[in-house]
């Protein structure tokens, strides 16, 4: 499977290699470079690892400074640079070229300032999602955005993905929840965007480069919202005879004025896929599982629950289990946030990331499943519900080039169905490489030229993340 | 008379402004012209959206709504209101403190990023917003975002064009996210603290799993302003609480008897919270017929109350806080003292400071929005020229800069 294309190579910058590796050397403390190539082996691909690349070297600097002088180094002499934080993107993101340097935010881990009078964090970009919320945690608080890489991913990949979670229902993903950034641009110019106060003046700088993957910048630092955490939390399992039924329980949730923190969905493959893994106690006898999570005092859940739970009725709800034990409830999310590895144990798979319109849930379910039987392939559906956010997981042979295939028409067939509903192609993973080529299904011309002229305002020689995002054909000379 | 183009339709809006840019005749972007005392630079018209008016379409069950620019914010509010929803983030309206007439659309709400108490916790206008239409610089009709809430599909332009204040676009469409009203709310009201003790207090509430969803503190010589002076006597620093009648009683007792040890505690029931949350999200007690200058100051919520006592050592001041203290609405005696209360900003930890309402010759000689470092300036810039490659929009956000 190697159907998605990368920009050639610079042909100028490959035959400097000897000499742009000596001049990184000495720009960078000792340790800071990877060079040698079965080194650079662990940068070639992300998570979305059907495609690699390897890197010509990969910078791993310890302050913003060495940040800026890499990147000042290499827009002076025309080199590429793909930004890399935990290297978790589904989208491919941060999968390198032949021709560009990798500048990995890993070494920058610190958590600079915490401040709960004004309930803000300060860390560098290559701090950990979940690392943020460990560190404030004793005291209450948490940092709300919670993508299931959450481990591994980085504060830094998350601005750059403007990543969401399981629990954006309630509080919003990454963009909702960043107040300021330290950032490098691509001429290594160091700004500060934003910083403790809720607006900054001007211009909305700060909300573009969220979600700008890697393309208009390095985002050194950044500084977030902490939020004061619920009194308690329960996650509650509804299980049902149809996708349909559930699909439309959350919708009618929704529209009741509801708004629990979670609503996670899974179909039975899912299902089965999930609780043979993580044991987490999911009913098996049912078509479709919905994880609700109320929070609050035990008299709040109790009131939330109970109006759920009658519209859940309403919808043939065949299963309601609540969890009763913080155990409980804890491998109720293990195993929905272990999904795409548990998946991964048993096939190789790809995940769409499209959101569409609640109103339109079950019938972009069954839209899904009739694209995917028409290639004679299998499908988990594990999804947040809540907003719309739909994760189908292809099942396929990786192996098999002709299944391989079939499952990538499959996925951007399926993602075109969700444009077509009134949707976006992606809710939270980003375009990467994978969704490029469909850009065009979403955007007219004129949309997408005017994106990409902003994109030059940041970056007017497309160094940085440069095969990413935007069609290779059609592009501003 | 500044010449005033009212396009009916965004087609029309597409061909006057594809037009203009041939002869490079500029403009001044304007919706119902409620929020600017801003006039217009010389030789510029005035590109009005109120032409594109009505709502397009009303999803109550996605809690999604897309209206022309135009709409006024009452239409708007009013169709909300009927299915029991409602803007998160409060829009403002600054005709009170203005003095301005004509009538607030909802385009103007986003392309000045409005946003009241409840900005605090459920975030700005800016995050309401999922989807816009607009024409740039070159005439050129153009989308970005969408109607979903999840949406990382390129490069978030939704973003840039709030709060942009018609420096980049005519904004022709706007596409936002909802909210149920909730069901009752009540406000916790500690008298008589200082405005340091206020943001401790107020720091306290926040800590606290109560979501507490506004937070202001009205000094003595604004609290009889409020509500017909029915608040009791000394400071007042307000804590609303919004939800489920049930949660929102049990959330209230925490919250009073979290708050006793800062002050005398006392409760505001639902219909005196409304009235006293509107009155501070409107600065009502600056709707003063003066033309004394206004400030919008947003910094650290706890570094409020210090720039204020700062000012105070050296000039005469009126303030009151919200957004726990981080949004300062301050009133100056006389002179704006633009470049003290900027440099008090930078000390306090950084912000940005933007003037609303001053004599107009003062506002024409001041520098009303937030100065930019250089590096920002130029970026700046690049991204206006992005959008508007000739120069086309002027905006006073931007210094009238082309």
């Amino acid at each position: 499977m190697d159907q998605i294309g990368f920009l050639e190579p610079r042909t100028s910058v490959l035959s400097r290699r000897r000499e742009i590796v000596a001049d990184l050397v000495d720009l960078l403390p000792e340790g800071c470079l990877v060079h040698e190539p079965r080194e650079l082996v662990p940068f070639e691909t992300d998570a979305f690892v059907s495609y690699r690349r390897l890197p010509l070297a990969v910078a791993l600097p310890e302050t913003t400074q060495q940040v800026a002088a890499v990147l000042k180094y290499c827009h002076r002499y025309g080199v590429p640079v793909v930004p890399r934080g935990a290297g978790t993107s589904l989208s491919g993101g941060a999968i390198p070229q032949e021709d560009a340097v990798v500048v990995g935010l890993s070494k920058m881990s610190r958590i600079l300032d915490v401040d709960f009078a004004n309930r803000t964090a300060t860390v560098q970009a290559g701090v950990t999602n979940l690392a943020i919320s460990e560190a404030v945690s004793a005291d209450g608080y948490f940092y709300a955005p919670d993508p299931s890489s959450q481990l591994a991913c980085t504060i830094g990949g998350n601005i750059g993905m403007n990543s969401g979670g399981a629990h954006c229902l309630k509080y919003g993903v990454t963009t909702n929840n960043l107040l300021g950034v330290k950032l490098v641009l691509v001429d290594g110019t160091i700004l500060d965007l934003g910083g403790k106060a809720l607006d900054a003046g001007g211009l909305d700088l700060l909300g573009v480069i969220c979600g700008g993957e890697g393309q208009l910048g390095i985002v050194t630092e950044a500084t977030v919202r902490l939020i004061a955490r619920p009194e308690g939390a329960r996650p509650v399992l509804f299980g049902f005879d149809s996708s349909e039924e559930a699909g439309a329980c959350v919708a009618d949730v929704i529209a009741a004025g509801i708004i629990p923190v979670a609503i996670e969905f899974m179909d039975k493959p899912a299902i089965e896929i999930c609780e043979a893994f993580a044991h987490a106690g999911y009913p098996m006898d049912v078509e479709a599982l919905l994880i609700v999570e109320v929070e609050g005092s035990e008299a709040e859940m109790e009131a939330m629950l109970a109006s759920i739970i009658a519209i859940a009725g309403r919808h043939g709800v065949k299963v309601v289990k609540e969890s009763q034990s913080a155990t409980e409830a804890a491998l109720i999310w293990k195993g929905r946030k272990s999904a795409f590895g548990a998946t991964g144990r048993i096939a190789d798979y790809i995940c769409m990331d499209g959101t569409v319109p609640l109103g339109q849930l079950p019938a972009v379910l069954r839209g899904t499943a009739e694209i995917v039987e028409k290639y004679g392939l299998r499908v988990a559906n594990v999804f947040h519900a809540g907003d719309g956010n739909m994760h189908p997981l292809i099942l396929f042979n990786a192996n098999d080039p002709e299944d391989a295939a079939k499952a990538e028409a499959a996925g951007n067939e399926i993602l075109k169905l969700c444009v077509d509903v009134g949707g976006c192609l992606t809710g939270e993973h980003g375009v990467g490489i994978e969704k490029r080529d469909l850009m065009r299904h979403q955007y007219s011309d004129a949309d997408l030229a005017q994106q990409m002229a902003v994109r030059a305002a940041f970056d007017a020689q497309w160094l940085l993340n440069p095969s990413k995002v935007f069609p290779l054909e059609g592009r501003p000379a | 008379m500044t010449p005033i183009h009212e396009p009916l339709s965004e087609d029309a809006a597409s061909r006057l402004v594809q037009v203009a840019s041939l002869s490079k005749s500029p403009f001044v972007i304007r919706g119902g012209g409620t929020r600017s005392l801003h006039g217009t630079p010389d030789g510029a018209d005035v590109l009005s959206a109120r032409g594109l008016n009505g709502i397009v379409a009303y999803n109550p069950a996605e809690m999604t709504m897309t209206a022309r620019a135009g709409t006024p914010l009452e239409v708007v509010e009013a169709a909300l209101a009927e299915k029991r929803q409602m803007l998160a983030f409060e829009p403002n309206d600054l005709r009170g403190v203005l003095g301005s007439s004509g009538i607030p659309t909802i385009g103007g709400v986003f392309a000045t990023n409005a946003s009241g108490p409840r900005r605090l916790t459920a975030g700005a206008a800016r995050d309401s917003l999922l989807g816009v239409r607009f024409v740039n610089g070159k005439g050129e009709i153009v989308k970005a975002g969408g109607r979903v809430m999840k949406n990382v599909t390129g490069l978030d332009l939704v973003k840039l064009l709030a709060g942009s204040h018609g420096s980049l676009a005519l904004l022709t469409e706007v596409t936002f996210r909802l909210l149920p009203v909730p069901e009752t709310s009540a406000t916790i009201v500690v008298s008589d603290l200082n405005d340091a003790e206020a943001a401790a207090a107020m720091a306290t509430a926040m800590s606290l799993p109560v979501e507490v969803s506004g937070a202001a503190h009205l000094p003595e010589s604004v609290r009889g302003r409020f509500i017909g002076g029915a608040l009791p006597p000394g400071a007042a620093t307000v804590l609303r609480l919004e939800g489920l009648s049930a949660s929102v009683t049990v959330r209230s007792e925490k919250l009073v008897s979290a708050m006793g040890r800062f002050g005398a505690v006392s409760r505001l029931e639902a219909e005196g919270t409304k009235r006293l949350w509107r009155e501070i999200r409107d600065a009502a007690p600056y709707a003063d017929g003066t033309p004394r200058p206004l400030w919008r100051v947003s910094v650290a919520p706890i570094a409020g109350q210090q720039l204020v006592a700062a000012l105070r050592l050296e000039t005469g001041v009126d303030a009151f806080y919200d957004w726990q203290g981080g949004l300062v609405w301050l009133r100056m005696e006389s002179d704006p003292e633009a470049a003290l209360l900027r440099r008090y900003v930078k000390a306090v930890g950084g912000g940005h400071a933007t003037l609303l309402r001053a004599r107009p010759e003062v506002l024409a000689a001041t520098q009303a929005f937030q100065p930019q470092t250089e590096a920002i300036l130029a970026l700046q810039s690049r991204v206006k020229a992005s959008f508007d490659p000739s120069g086309l929009f002027k905006s006073p956000m931007l210094g009238w800069e082309g």
